[in-house]
């Protein structure tokens, strides 16, 4: 490949780049890796100026247990799984439907319709944001989960048939042609035919829409406000107001609002990357 | 499946009685698949965009009746009468935003190239290189606020040790929009990278081995034989990275709000100070700044979509 590949390369180049990586990770990791030590320091390091040296006591586990039980934290996590769990569900479903029909028919709307899934989901929030908002509020789910679920399921299916469809298309058709042959009803091809084929493309897409919605910060803040029905990215910031300049606290709380999508990043890895490179390669 | 079928006289009789919906299923069953998802994205983002551009023609709070008052929002936007200093601010941080923001795209390809590599470990290593773009944009707001930190952060301990600074980056006008758009290339070096790579993985070696025959070596590889070949990646890169740019809400909102003096304020976030927040609630003057930075997002819809359209085409 590009650069030569470092097998071919002389020894002392292989050695040097080989030491260059770790230094490398760090300097990118940086600002993470100061969370990360901020958050296992005690309070007293942070009065006595001891911000970069080593912590006077590991206090980690002690940080991370007051986040747990003593602030609104795990309220503010159970919300965003309780809205981030349905909206995967929700928009993985619609969109394996929406992505079929534009992908297996033809008509002589569907490049349009696609069209439109495509550019409703690249338009900047703001645009929606008045009109979403007075939506929600005239349904009665202003400041609710469910609220914030149907918006994300709604505009998440544009992304998703984008994603579907293109998928779906690159299946051989001929599966679909020949069941046709045989009879077999539309909605059991769907059933049964290309959605077990669709599989890798659920679950790349149940990964990033899981990423995607848990670290939405915009919607959280326009369309809830309270612990009650708040996600934990919204919730950071009064947890963060609640322990002002507690940055041990601080710390320790950004850390468990990553974590999950980062845990969900390690453990999917081959389908966060390919749904995410979707396309990267073609032509 | 309701077949109340209308007698069709001369179809033949083995199909007769397989129905109306039978019969027409291969027409129909594209609009039933299409119907619930098309429907909710209707309602919940094509209508909104025309009720905006409609809003942005009244005078609004959100609760009493609204006032139509005409273009009189935009006028009061052109000529900056609600807010000094706002609007253009907005719109000039706004190209920086688009400007720098692409840098993206090519310290990705730049770190792609240097992770390219078959060493041990180095799976971990993508990942970990990957690692910014997982987190969410709230959490990497904090964590570049407290790297910026004038008394603790980590920059300016470094700038420590060479005796500069210290630099309060997010209290100063001039550097403040800056400070953030590193913060937000941060996760977004790590996104093109990703797609970099995967885009190298494709790269054809026979072009290489023939380009290496040919004599060419370094940078004329790169830019001759590489680059062309990594064309659909750059494409999505620069698609993500522009949308990225003019998203740019939540690290403003986080990091400085807006401040010091409006001087970090684009769009998206001047929109939502003026539609949603201790300043008001003046739906309608938000609704117009949300038109505006719709119009600009739209050549670059209108630019993907045409691209787009030309490889359906080719298909």
């Amino acid at each position: 490949m590009f650069p030569k590949p470092i097998e071919r390369a002389p020894r002392a180049w292989q050695l040097t780049y080989q030491g260059l990586l770790p230094v490398a990770l760090i300097a990118w990791l940086l600002p993470l890796i100061a969370v990360a030590i901020f958050s296992i320091k005690p309070d007293s390091d942070f009065t006595t100026g001891n911000y970069w040296g080593w912590p006077s006591t590991f206090e980690g586990i002690n940080n991370y247990r007051r986040v747990f039980f003593e602030s609104d934290m795990p309220r503010y996590l159970l919300n965003s799984v309780l809205i981030t769990v349905p909206t995967v569900i929700g928009a993985v479903a619609l969109s394996s439907m929406t992505g079929f029909a534009l992908g297996v028919y033809r008509f002589r709307a569907n490049l349009w319709i696609f069209f439109m899934f495509v550019a409703g989901n690249f338009v900047p929030f703001q645009i929606l944001m008045v009109p979403v908002r007075d939506l929600t509020l005239d349904l009665g789910l202003y400041n609710t989960k469910t609220g914030l679920v149907l918006f994300h399921i709604a505009f998440q299916t544009g992304f998703c048939t984008l994603f579907m469809r293109n998928f779906i298309r690159a299946l051989p058709f001929e599966l679909v042609e020949a069941a046709r042959v045989e009879g077999v009803a539309e909605w059991r091809i769907f059933w049964f035919i290309i959605l077990p084929l669709m599989k890798p493309a659920l679950a790349a897409l149940s990964v990033l829409i899981f990423t995607f919605i848990w670290n939405d910060y915009f919607w959280a803040v326009v369309l809830t406000q309270g612990a009650e029905s708040q996600p934990v990215t919204a919730g950071i910031t009064s947890f963060n107001a609640q322990y002002r300049a507690a940055y041990h606290l601080m710390s320790a709380g950004s850390i468990v609002a990553a974590l999950p999508p980062v845990l969900m990043f390690f453990l999917m890895q081959r389908h966060f990357i390919a749904g995410l490179t979707l396309g990267a390669t073609k032509g | 499946m309701t077949d109340v079928s209308p007698a069709v006289p001369h179809y033949p009789a083995g199909a007769a009685p397989r129905g109306w919906f039978h019969r027409n299923q291969q027409s129909l069953a594209p609009w039933l698949f299409l119907a619930p998802g098309a429907l909710f994205f209707l309602f919940y983002v094509i209508f909104p965009i025309f009720q905006s551009f409609n809003i942005s023609l009244y005078e609004w709070d959100g609760l009493s009746p609204a006032e139509y008052v005409g273009l009189s929002n935009y006028r009061d936007l052109y000529w900056e009468f609600v807010d000094r200093d706002a609007f253009y601010v907005s719109l000039k941080n706004n190209i920086i935003w688009l400007v720098l923001y692409l840098l993206a795209i090519p310290a990705g390809l730049f770190i792609a190239l240097f992770l390219n590599q078959t060493v041990t470990g180095i799976r971990i290593y993508k990942s970990l290189f990957f690692f910014p773009f997982v987190i969410s944009q709230v959490v990497v707001g904090l964590v570049f606020t407290w790297f910026y930190d004038p008394t603790f952060g980590i920059l300016n301990t470094i700038l420590d040790w060479f005796g500069l600074g210290p630099i309060n980056v997010l209290g100063n006008e001039r550097y403040v929009t800056y400070g953030i758009i590193a913060a937000g290339l941060w996760p977004q070096t790590a996104y093109c990278m990703i797609l970099y790579l995967t885009g190298l993985n494709a790269v054809d070696p026979e072009q290489i081995e023939a380009g290496r025959l040919d004599g060419a070596k370094g940078l004329r590889m790169l830019w001759f034989i590489i680059i062309p070949q990594l064309k659909p990646a750059t494409f999505i890169a620069f698609v993500v990275t522009i949308i990225g740019a003019l998203r740019s809400f939540d690290l403003i909102s986080i990091m400085t709000q807006g401040g010091p003096f409006g001087s970090s304020r684009v769009l998206a976030f001047y929109m939502f100070e003026v539609a949603l927040s201790e300043y008001g609630f003046r739906m309608g003057y938000g609704a117009a700044i949300a038109v505006v930075l719709f119009l600009i997002m739209l050549c670059f819809i209108a630019y993907f979509l045409w691209s787009m359209y030309r490889d359906e085409k080719r298909a």
